[in-house]
């Protein structure tokens, strides 16, 4: 066991164990601290990186697309603004298949600015054909950024991985984790070999040019089968991970769902919060459940029809508005996933917590109470409606 | 998940005062006991001198709450203007204790609490820090008061630890390892239990 960390300190150390060729850095609350100790690193000579400061996100990833085009690793640390000045970037790293890695700590959108946490930001990002992989707490941001990187740089996925850890809830706070040793971390990770890249003289290439109706959608193409594959490639890289941590991860993980009837599906820290509301209802004899969404994308849509296959309702909570006006964006994702079930469960989507409001323990229990209500009378009412609201009277 | 040994513990300071510093620390030594701790800061728009909120868990298990702390056991209180414009003793367990940084006693104190009957305590850790450290740094004495107050850690060994911990952290000044650890000694010993 080593000192409590931050989930920003945890995941800097990562990445000095990592030790990676190049950091775009640019600082932005709550990530801020990343590139700081980051930059410490590098001024102690703990890391050979190149640290490349600049005037923006827009160009702290296009530094990395540089880099890793060239052949080298790349990583960078943001969150919110910081992510959506990276946009066009974030495409553009995707489609030309650079493995980047990016600890996104994810902090609600402007506006109004706030620097709290929601998943507005890279929730924005999903369809930017990067990889996302959410934390619960500092343990797993941490696991999570060394699991990144051969995840995204096998030749079949080839695709940029976004960890994403909670704005101040897991980045702010310390809490017991355990790290491995860097010499481990380094045999885990690799050596970075792309078969082709920017420089290579046998091979001269030219990396992000127009490309023409005739080939574009072949290219999109692969980029979409790429990211199917990730799904496979993300399971193997967390058993050989679970070998070298004794930490077991999956696409999503399931608290007490062997026999679960009500289950709420999120992500995040919440679902630390929401586990001891399941503990507490199951003493009752609730059959209360959750599925806590690790990968985001890609979505496993099939494993979860298969986690909530038998369940009777079930609560998506979301943590980003959407403004579809049909529901969040996770919501959408699992009632998608539930549509070819022979048997669905009710299922309603809450939308809670955005720029940072709180959740507690008790909210849960009357998410649950509200499920068994409709669990029971077949009743759903609203199926999307937004949780703790100050001017309202309390609906779940 | 929610373990009954499990100790919340509120902050209430005012930004520059360094009571999420006194958070982090607390959250360090107890982690160096064995313990499994959470230390976590309430962020508002940050400017020096608004109110700032810290929390602790300390605990014997993980706890997997991330949420703020409504029911502490113990309240800190860094600055005790605060009295006057927060509700400091919102949700306080009865069993707890609340822990003012002031010049007064106890028993001063308790009318300002807005009826809270529960244990008060003081420390004047202005003048402690202003003594030792020659500056008002209220933090320091403000942790030594609630591990003194509250038990959740065995404070012999507390203070080996946080020495470690104060090296580095003051890595750049060590003329401020001493000065700190003098300072928790002495709000350990002046503390008012009331």
């Amino acid at each position: 066991m080593s000192s409590p960390l931050s989930g920003n300190e945890a995941v800097a150390y990562a990445m000095k164990q990592i030790n990676p060729d190049v950091m775009g850095a640019f600082p932005i609350t709550p990530s801020t601290e990343i590139p700081e100790y980051f930059a410490q690193y590098v001024a102690n000579g703990e890391v050979d990186t190149e640290y490349v400061t600049v005037e923006s996100e827009h160009s702290s990833m296009s530094v990395c697309i540089a880099a890793q085009a060239a052949g080298a690793r790349a990583i960078s640390a943001t969150s919110s603004c910081g992510l959506a000045l990276m946009y066009e970037l974030l495409y553009v790293a995707a489609s030309c298949r650079l493995p980047i890695t990016l600890a996104c700590v994810n902090r609600a959108l402007s506006g109004p600015i706030n620097i709290n946490h929601d998943y507005s930001d890279s929730m924005g990002a999903r369809d930017s054909g990067w990889i996302q992989i959410y934390a619960e707490n500092n343990q797993e941001a941490y696991d999570n950024f060394i699991m990144a990187m051969p995840v995204g740089e096998i030749p079949s996925v080839r695709l940029p991985v976004m960890t994403c850890m909670d704005g101040f809830i897991t980045s702010h706070a310390v809490e017991n984790i355990e790290l491995l040793e860097t010499d481990a971390v380094r045999r885990f990770i690799g050596e970075y070999r792309p078969e082709n890249y920017l420089l290579k003289k046998e091979n001269p290439l030219a990396v992000g040019p127009y490309d023409v109706s005739p080939y574009y959608m072949e290219h999109k193409v692969l980029e979409a089968e790429a990211m199917k594959a990730a799904k496979a490639r993300i399971l193997e890289v967390a058993a050989e991970f679970e070998k070298i941590s004794g930490r077991h991860y999956g696409l999503f993980e399931e608290y007490k769902m062997e026999d679960a009837e009500l289950v709420l599906v999120l992500i995040g820290s919440t679902a630390g919060t929401a586990k001891a509301a399941v503990d507490k209802l199951r003493e009752d004899g609730v059959k209360a459940g959750l599925v806590k969404i690790r990968v985001f994308r890609p979505f496993p849509g099939e494993e979860l029809a298969r986690a909530l296959a038998g369940t009777r309702a079930v609560a998506v909570m979301d943590k980003s508005e959407g403004f579809s006006a049909n529901g969040g964006p996770l919501f959408a994702e699992t009632r998608s996933a539930l549509y070819d079930l022979k048997e669905r469960p009710y299922t309603i989507d809450i939308v809670y917590g955005l720029g940072g409001r709180d959740i507690r323990v008790e909210d849960f229990e009357k998410i649950f109470s509200r499920l068994a209500n409709i669990a029971q009378t077949g009743e759903i009412g609203p199926v999307y409606t937004h949780m703790g609201q100050r001017s309202k009277e309390e609906t779940v | 998940m929610v373990s009954n040994d499990m100790v919340e513990i509120r902050w209430h300071g005012r930004g520059g005062q360094g009571a999420k510093t006194a958070c982090m620390l607390l959250a360090d030594a107890a982690g160096l006991q064995g313990k499994f701790v959470q230390g976590f800061p309430e962020y508002g728009p940050e400017r020096m001198g608004a109110p700032i909120t810290a929390y602790n868990r300390i605990s014997e298990q993980r706890c997997t709450i991330h949420s703020f702390i409504y029911d502490p056991n113990y309240v800190v209180v860094v600055d005790e203007t605060l009295l006057d414009s927060i509700d400091v003793t919102g949700g306080l367990k009865a069993s707890g204790a609340i822990i003012i940084n002031t010049p007064c006693s106890p028993q001063e104190m308790r009318p300002r609490l807005r009826g809270w009957t529960g244990k008060v305590c003081t420390i004047d850790a202005r003048r402690i820090s202003e003594e030792i450290l020659g500056r008002n740094l209220p933090n320091t004495p403000m942790l030594g008061a609630v591990v003194k107050v509250s038990g959740v850690l065995e404070s012999e060994r507390f203070l080996v630890d946080i020495e470690e911990s104060f090296q580095n952290k003051f890595a750049g000044k060590p003329q401020l390892i001493q000065g700190n650890l003098a300072t928790l000694k002495k709000s350990m010993e002046e503390v008012q239990i009331g």
